[in-house]
């Protein structure tokens, strides 16, 4: 409890220290305007002071409230030209402002502070003839405390009534708003609404939740602050008779029922209408609210009435609420504006416990902090930055293969360090266009509800990993699919509560929504625990739409037959319904995922409920691939459908491609691989110019297939930037996209799914996504690591992270040269110093060259090469075991069991050390 | 209707084509392409025009005229289109015309086959015909081949 109203309060003080900040720059503004006032920046002024006054009555923070209200009524009286913004009124404005930033920086013990010298200079303001306009009479007009007194029984209407009395034709401009503040009203009441959307939708599962209801209460204040201030005196109406009903609730009187939040998501819904007329019509809409809110009051009243006999039974089906004549009601509610007397409990609750956890100072610095520490951009503009970086990442690659060719030691340490640069950068803005899953989820909850009452259903919503954060194109494209799937599951998966009841399931639905990372992949899962798919339904189906031969329906297992309904023209629904059934079908979801490099796969058990996976790539701009060539062209591939890269040597006997009936296969691992020559899928005139010795194949996965592409030739793996083909290109589907590769050249991007469908290689093999499954759950449960455990001084096993290793190399001993004692040899251009492991460690060599080859593990480090000389390679091992006993041996990490053996960790950076190889020693390659 | 009155005129197996001034983004000598199979015949590859990759169509193949000898390289009139610029390839290039209404006339209702769409109409001057081509149809190769 304690946090959470620290929560609330923080939110306030960071909240209100940013309108501060804004209204002082406006009022010095303001004050070099001379009597020429400019209403937008008055209005801006107001409208923050007016929601710190707002929330500062709700938190019951009396002092802080009493001040803010004075200095809101001098800057009413400003506006309506009655106050001349003479120095003396800036000032005093000024100083309350300071004040208001002093309450907020000690919010703990601000209600004991005293501020009655501002207010006393505030009222004063307001009799001082020199700050006031005169009228034609030269009458003062009539500013006396009295009338302050007056206003503070109700503080939003006083200002409200010359605005709103101007006819609604009026323009915004002719009332002196300016369209920015407009904008801002209509953007922060949008995001307001939003937020008591979810609100409510939380609070309806556990009504005594005083914080929600508090947060709804604050939302809703501030939106009728400011619609009261603009002159929306329809959009005012319903805010305040809702307001009314919270602070009913609030205090006890009523109750927070079915009804109540039925009419609460209808308020937000008419206000929502409202702002939208307001942004087309650029004045307030004829939208008729008066019904809604004689129901809202009808429903107080009612409320009020069942209080003696206990709350209703909340009861889903009963949503028309019991329409109470109109005159029945008295107009005056007993509910006063004024939020310190309407929810005194509520706002004792809160500030209760606060001297206990007072701020200190440093606290409201930091949150200060905060506050400045975040800025809105554009989106266009990170588009374009986006755009920039890309481009600069192709320069990068050009300048790199440059420079390779070069070999000029300068430029590539330049180089180098563009490379780095470019990497940091790209990373950087990559990160500024992520936005978290739960912007798109936010809205399911009330989607969720709205649609299971109107199946006549109870559905809970679960949500798990809403921090999951996604490249913004993607955001939105998945937006439309999300939301179908969640439909789809409401509308179909899950069973009416009887229904569930009688399989022995809870009444009450749940759908849960998971997201998270893995291998540079988001995951997202939809899963209910509903009816789940009739398959025999589906198999009929799709043979009566002659989807499917008889054969093949015999034939199909059931995930096999799941993914039918992905196909396009599919439906199984008998008829459609309003809510699912039409519009985009599971086909267009399919496609809209997959057209952003995603997957979607289909699980369902039937009576338990069905999970729809899908996953996408984190952003779409920029992708590692692998390059292949074929017939001198270049594809690129996307790393994320590779999974290994396999060579056959022609000349050897064992492996080779096998042919069955035409198709070709290759045995990988004891496992029969379909394979799909490019140049046939691509359909070359000329015959492949591959190497006649060798054979590369590049194993590549869609969904959980795979199936194996012969190319020409394997060139690198490089960091490419996606674009677009042209609209002449679309119907080729082999191709996902193009970019331009190092040398400026453009290459086409392979699009692995399109080739699997062309070519017609897809073979089902779940060990494998087993396995992966497995390996993923191994990888999940702790920090683990990839040894390479190597062999060296007889039986003595030493092992290396494999992420320490460049390339394992085997060197002909007849290569190898001597400078200055030292053992080298060329390799890649540059001089590569060889260090016999054993050596260094002390322990006996007995690396013996075999087939005149020396093993060698290629380390880099500062850009150096090393070349460790082992007597063999044993094994490459996962392992989550950490280093059980430290070592005494310089050069070693410690000591651990792999595999049953006691295996040393080399130190591979102080194993350099050792060797007295200091950088400046080395020999600078030419 | 027509409302040109600037016309870029080209080549095309000895015949003078042009098109709108204000559609022409650029015209750029001979660029290496590089080929996309599977692709429409008259895509004849992409170019790297300043980090924009751009699609060049060769008129030739959409006009069904010969095709260009292979000793000859073609020119590519860069012309801006609804998504992004595509490179029309002609033989050769001509000139800015200012054309008069007064010698404009629709095609004649001899003009057969794949040119029939894309020619809105001819200029008569002097010693010569423009043949006037729209680039919105003339690029639109999706739709006329497979």
């Amino acid at each position: 409890m304690i946090t959470e109203d620290d929560e609330l309060l923080k939110d306030f003080v960071i909240e209100s220290q940013e309108h501060l900040a804004k209204v002082e720059s406006q009022l010095l503004e303001l004050e070099s305007e001379d009597d020429a006032i400019d209403l937008a920046k008055v209005n801006n002024v107001f409208r923050a002071i007016h929601s710190i006054k707002g929330v500062a009555g709700f938190l019951n923070l009396k002092t802080l409230e009493s001040l803010a209200h004075r200095e809101e009524e001098v800057l009413n009286r400003l506006r309506n030209r009655e106050v001349r913004p003479t120095s003396e009124v800036i000032n005093t404005l000024l100083r309350a402002s300071d004040c208001i930033k002093g309450l907020l920086d000690t919010i703990a013990t601000s209600n004991e502070q005293d501020v009655s010298s501002h207010i006393h200079a505030l009222e004063c303001l307001l009799m001082n003839p020199t700050n006031l306009f005169l009228d034609r009479d030269g009458k003062e007009l009539a500013v006396t405390k009295q009338t302050v007194e007056n206003d503070n029984q109700s503080g939003t209407d006083a200002h409200l009534l010359p605005v709103s009395s101007l006819p609604n034709s009026t323009t915004f401009a002719e009332k002196g708003i300016s369209p920015e503040t407009l904008r801002e009203y209509l953007i922060e009441s949008h995001d307001n609404l939003q937020q008591i959307e979810e609100s409510l939708t939380l609070i309806e599962h556990n009504p005594h939740d005083k914080n929600v209801l508090n947060a709804i209460f604050r939302m809703v204040h501030t939106i009728k602050g400011s619609a009261g201030f603009i002159g929306f005196v329809k959009i005012e109406a319903i805010t305040h008779a809702v307001e009314n009903l919270l602070s009913d609730i609030s205090r006890g009187e009523s109750q927070f029922d079915r009804e109540v939040s039925n009419s609460l998501f209808g308020a937000i819904d008419l206000v929502r209408k409202h702002l939208e007329a307001i942004e087309n019509l650029k004045c307030e809409s004829d939208i008729n609210s008066e019904d809604f809110i004689t129901k809202v009051k009808s429903l107080q009243r009612t409320n009020v009435e069942h209080k003696s006999e206990k709350a209703l039974p909340p009861s889903p089906a009963h949503t028309a609420v019991s329409p109470a004549p109109v005159a029945a009601i008295p107009e005056d509610t007993s509910v006063s504006l004024h939020p310190n007397d309407a929810i005194p409990k509520a706002a004792n609750s809160i500030v209760a416990p606060l001297p206990r956890s007072a701020p200190a100072p440093n606290d409201s610095n930091s949150s200060n902090a905060a506050s400045d520490s975040t800025i809105r951009v554009d989106v266009a503009l990170l588009d374009k930055l986006m755009t920039r970086v890309g481009e600069l990442v192709l320069s990068r690659n050009r300048i790199m293969q440059c420079s390779n060719a070069l070999q000029d030691g300068e430029l590539q340490s330049a180089t180098n360090h563009l490379n780095l640069i470019t990497t940091e950068l790209q990373e950087g803005v990559m990160k500024t266009r992520m936005q978290p899953i739960g912007t798109v989820w936010n809205k399911f909850p009330r989607l969720v509800r709205d649609l299971a009452s109107m199946c006549g259903k109870s559905v809970r919503i679960t949500m798990e990993g809403k921090e999951t954060e996604l490249d913004k194109t993607i955001i939105e494209a998945i937006k439309d699919p999300l939301t179908h799937l969640v439909r789809n599951n409401v509308d179909h998966g899950i069973e009416k509560p009887e229904d569930r009841v009688a399989n022995g399931k809870p009444a009450e639905g749940c759908l849960s929504l998971r997201a998270y990372h893995e291998g540079g992949q988001v995951n997202i899962e939809i899963s209910d625990d509903g009816s789940g798919l009739n398959f025999d339904r589906i198999k009929a189906k799709a043979l009566e739409k002659g989807l499917i031969s008889p054969d093949q329906a015999t034939r199909l297992n059931d995930h096999e037959t799941a993914q039918l309904i992905f196909l396009p023209g599919f439906s199984t629904a008998e008829k459609v319904s309003n809510v699912s059934g039409r519009g985009v079908g599971m086909d267009v979801v399919k496609t809209n995922i997959e057209q952003i490099g995603g997957t979607v796969d289909l699980q369902s058990k039937t009576g338990h409920g069905t999970t729809v996976k899908i996953k996408i790539p984190l952003t779409l701009a920029i992708i590692p691939a692998l390059i292949v060539a074929n017939h001198g062209n270049r594809f690129a591939i996307p790393q994320v459908n590779l999974l290994e890269l396999v060579r056959l040597n022609v000349s050897e006997t064992s492996p080779k491609i096998e042919w069955i009936q035409g198709s070709p296969v290759y045995r990988l691992r004891g496992r029969l691989l379909p394979l799909a020559y490019l140049h046939k899928v691509l359909k070359a005139k000329q015959p492949s110019q591959a190497p006649s010795d060798c054979i590369s194949i590049v194993v590549l996965r869609v969904d959980d297939h795979q199936f194996g592409l012969v190319v020409d030739q394997i060139l690198d793996t490089e960091e490419i930037v996606v674009k677009p083909l042209a609209t002449q290109l679309k119907g080729v589907n082999v191709y996902s996209g193009a970019t331009i590769m190092g040398d400026g050249k453009v290459g086409l991007i392979l699009d692995v799914l399109g080739l699997s469908v062309s070519s017609r290689v897809l073979s089902k093999d779940r060990s494998r996504s087993h396995f992966d499954a497995a390996s993923r759950s191994q990888e999940s449960s702790g920090l683990n690591q990839t040894l390479l455990v190597l062999g060296t001084g007889g039986n003595r096993r030493l092992a290396i992270p494999i992420s320490q290793v460049a390339r394992l190399e085997k060197v002909p001993t007849s290569t190898i040269e001597y400078t200055n004692n030292q053992e080298v040899v060329q390799y890649r251009g540059h001089i590569l110093p060889l260090i016999r492991l054993a050596n260094v460690l002390g322990i006996a060599d007995d690396t013996v060259p075999i087939d005149d080859l020396l093993n060698v593990i290629v380390y880099i480090e500062n850009g150096r090469n090393y070349g460790l000389v082992v007597s063999r390679v044993v094994d490459i091992v996962k392992t989550t075991d950490e280093v059980s006993e430290a070592s005494q041996c310089e050069g070693l990490l410690g000591s651990m069991i792999l595999q049953g053996y006691v295996t040393d960790l080399v130190d591979l950076p102080s194993i350099i050390g050792r060797t007295g190889m200091k950088p400046k020693n080395i020999v600078r390659s030419l | 209707m027509i409302t040109v009155n600037q016309v870029c005129t080209f080549y095309l197996d000895n015949q003078m084509y042009g098109v709108d001034v204000q559609s022409v983004q650029e015209v750029i000598r001979y660029q290496e392409m590089t080929e996309v199979p599977l692709a429409p015949d008259a895509v004849m590859g992409l170019i790297n025009l300043r980090g924009q990759i751009v699609t060049a169509i060769d008129l030739r193949k959409r006009l069904e005229l010969p095709n260009r000898p292979d000793s000859e390289l073609p020119m590519n009139v860069v012309v801006k289109g609804h998504d992004g610029a595509i490179s029309l390839l002609v033989d050769q290039i001509g000139d800015v015309q200012q054309i008069d209404m007064d010698n404009f006339e629709p095609p004649p209702e001899t003009l057969e086959g794949a040119s029939r769409g894309m020619i809105e109409g001819t200029y008569k001057l002097k010693d010569r015909l423009i043949l006037i081509l729209n680039t919105e149809r003339a690029m639109n190769v999706t739709n006329s081949t497979d």
